[in-house]
């Protein structure tokens, strides 16, 4: 799960990660309010869960209360890659001298928490990784020993900070590892993190990303799950713990296991069709889930044909047969449906699909050609 | 004979007592598997499916002489009976379940490679060897004894590419599901160097999917120390980048762990790659033959 960026930076603050003054506002009038109290130039910034909000002229400067309001009023509603603006935070602007990066990460291949440093701040650090990989510094963090101090002074001689700023880095550093522990986060990061003309550190921009499989021990985090920013047939499938990702094919495709999903789509396209999403119902997937799975594949427009791919291991096909006949009955779709069941209790199932009256098919091959064609208008 | 699991097997249940730990392990059973104990904390000195259940898995152990685990508990739970597990010295754990935080397993896994159990999953179908014991949640009736290993990264397109197999008459030695997840106990290239050494294994199936780059390391092991013939299938090739296909493990990030560059890195070393599961037991014949 994503955060926003002033989600992500009260976060950090909480654990002693410094962050300029700020609050969200809905309305320009709020911006405006902001801005007055907080009395100093302040930056006007879309809070939306896309990068590159900057140069899509979603944050910028306003040096007094009357051209925030301004401001605010140009940015909200405004659509950066999709997303319309429904908020933005005024921050007080910060006296940039420099610019750094620094971020946390699971780095798959080591099994390990990694903190990155960088010289090359404000921009993004996987472009910096690409063309001046030599501004990246990293330490590989211990699970038994957390982080430790020496890793952070490691960093922050890495990337030639000045001495005198390797204390209050190094807070930073353990503060922003305690925040991404506590919150089990898959990636938190602070880009950039500005060194001000007063000598200080400041937290300007901050990004999170947190573990969906740990959010049951934060259910304070959950909660901050911004809907309006989540696509609603995903919303929905999330709620009925189904994995959907909508896709610009013409068949839906609906499959128990992630890696026959994909092997679904990867299949159909090779018989000359475009796989519509990809959707796993998961293990003993029931009849209102399957039903949930059905509505939100019809959901899309786009659909002209459904595939059904069950091989069952815990996911039992009678169950399945019945799920489906059960949606359908609910969803009436007006599209053709392609069955396929194989595994336990296979025989049951499409006997029960079969009294309905519905085509299946034993292989995924030959389910993949007649969904391809069925798309297609011909008739199976 | 195979490899992880045999008729010498002698396996708890952790979780027996659940619905899914039961049914699965009544299947299990049926298969022919020698389950000599469950364990549930606080239900110890019951007896479930005519084997006795034990609140700990240490207890379990000493009490049935077991050497493997296998783990249906739920996720929030699930870390904690990996540790267990392997605290008390099973030499086989394979953990069923899905949804385990990261950072438990990042913690669990450092734990595990202190010590010298094998950690299969989690979230993972399990392992079996053809007519002689399942451990785990795959329908034994597709599996036939017979002369490949099958290595994978999904649950039911293993299932899939079995059926393939067996529908050609080609059997198994033994089927292993390593697990969807970014931080698994045992990787491609650690069954691939199990599979090299076991006299019985012929032949070997990989199944990979986007996400991490372990593929690519099998295909540079392949490269030094498989001699046997090995045929690929990588799914995800239509997959978006940056969105989680299903699987935690399964995405594209920063530009890594697209499937042309898992097909690319197999094929350089000349392991052919199937464009569907069918094909898979089509190429595996050829190579038998």
């Amino acid at each position: 799960m994503k955060l926003h960026e002033f989600q992500a930076k009260r976060i950090f603050a909480r654990y002693g990660v410094p962050i300029p003054k700020g609050e969200v506002a809905n309305t320009a009038t709020q911006a405006r309010e902001i801005a007055q109290s907080l009395g100093k130039p302040v930056v006007i910034k879309s809070q939306v869960l896309v990068g590159g909000r900057g140069k899509a002229g979603g944050i910028k400067l306003a040096r007094t209360p009357d051209e925030a309001e301004a401001i605010a009023d140009q940015i909200l509603g405004m659509n950066i890659k999709g997303y319309t603006v429904k908020r933005v935070l005024v921050d007080e602007a910060a006296d940039i001298q420099k610019e750094l990066y620094l971020g946390l990460v699971i780095d798959r291949e080591r099994r390990r928490v990694v903190m990155m440093a960088s010289s090359e701040g404000g921009v993004d650090i996987e472009e910096v990784a690409a063309t001046k990989p030599e501004a990246i510094h990293t330490t590989v963090i211990d699970p038994f020993l957390g982080m430790r101090s020496y890793q952070a002074i490691g960093l922050a001689s890495g990337i030639n900070l000045p001495k005198h700023l390797f204390r209050p880095f190094t807070q930073i550093a353990l503060s922003l590892y305690q925040a991404f522990l506590g919150s089990d986060a898959e990636l938190a990061e602070i880009n950039p993190l500005v060194i001000q003309g007063d000598g200080s550190l400041l937290a300007v921009d901050g990004k999170m990303v947190l573990d969906d499989n740990a959010l049951f021990r934060h259910p304070k985090l959950e909660e901050m799950r911004d809907l309006d920013e989540e696509d609603p047939a995903e919303t929905e499938a999330r709620v009925n713990g189904l994995s959907y990702v909508k896709l610009d094919g013409e068949i839906g495709c609906m499959v128990n296991g992630a890696g026959l999903a994909m092997a679904t789509m990867d299949i159909v396209k090779h018989y000359g069709g475009e796989p519509a999403n990809f959707l796993d119902i998961g293990g003993g997937a029931r009849a209102e889930k399957v039903a949930a799975a059905l509505r939100i594949i019809l959901s899309d427009p786009n659909v002209k044909a459904v595939l059904v791919n069950i091989f069952g291991g815990i996911t039992r096909c009678d169950e399945v047969a019945r799920g489906l006949l059960t949606a359908i009955d609910e969803v009436k779709p007006n599209v053709p449906f392609v069955i396929r069941l194989v595994g336990t209790n296979e025989k049951e199932g499409r006997a029960i699909l079969a009294e309905a009256n519905f085509p299946t098919a034993t292989t995924l091959a030959q389910a993949a050609q007649m969904a391809v064609a069925a798309a297609r208008g011909e008739t199976l | 004979m195979s490899i992880l699991v045999d008729n010498n097997t002698r396996l708890i249940v952790q979780g027996l007592t659940g619905r899914e730990g039961q049914f699965h392990a009544a299947q299990m059973q049926a298969y022919g598997t020698n389950i000599v104990a469950g364990v549930t904390p606080g239900k110890g000195g019951q007896e479930t499916l005519g084997v006795p259940v034990f609140d700990t898995v240490r207890e379990a152990k000493e009490a049935a002489d077991a050497n493997a685990s296998i783990i249906y508990v739920p996720a929030r739970f699930a870390a904690d009976a990996i540790l267990e597990a392997a605290d008390a010295g099973i030499d086989l754990v394979v953990c069923i379940t899905e949804g385990i935080p990261v950072l438990d397993m990042i913690t669990v896994r450092a734990y595990i490679d202190q010590t010298s159990t094998r950690l299969i999953g989690p979230n993972c179908p399990g392992v079996i060897s053809p007519g002689q014991a399942k451990v785990g949640i795959m329908p034994g009736n597709i599996h036939i004894p017979g002369p490949v290993g099958v290595v994978s990264r999904s649950g039911t397109l293993t299932y899939e590419a079995v059926a393939a197999l067996s529908g050609r008459g080609i059997g198994q030695s033994t089927v292993v599901g390593i697990g969807g997840d970014p931080v698994i106990g045992t990787k491609f290239v650690d069954v691939l160097a199990l599979f090299e050494a076991d006299p019985d294994t012929k032949a070997i199936v990989m199944i990979g999917e986007i996400g991490g780059n372990d593929e690519e390391r099998a295909a540079e092991f392949i490269r030094e120390h498989v001699s046997k013939p090995v045929v690929g299938f990588i799914a995800g090739r239509t997959a978006p980048p940056g969105k989680r296909m299903g699987h935690a493990g399964a995405i594209i990030s920063g530009g890594r762990g697209a499937a042309a560059d898992k097909v690319a890195a197999l094929e350089s070393v000349g392991v052919p790659v199937a464009n569907h599961p069918d094909e898979i037991a089509e190429l595996i014949a050829e190579r038998l033959n």
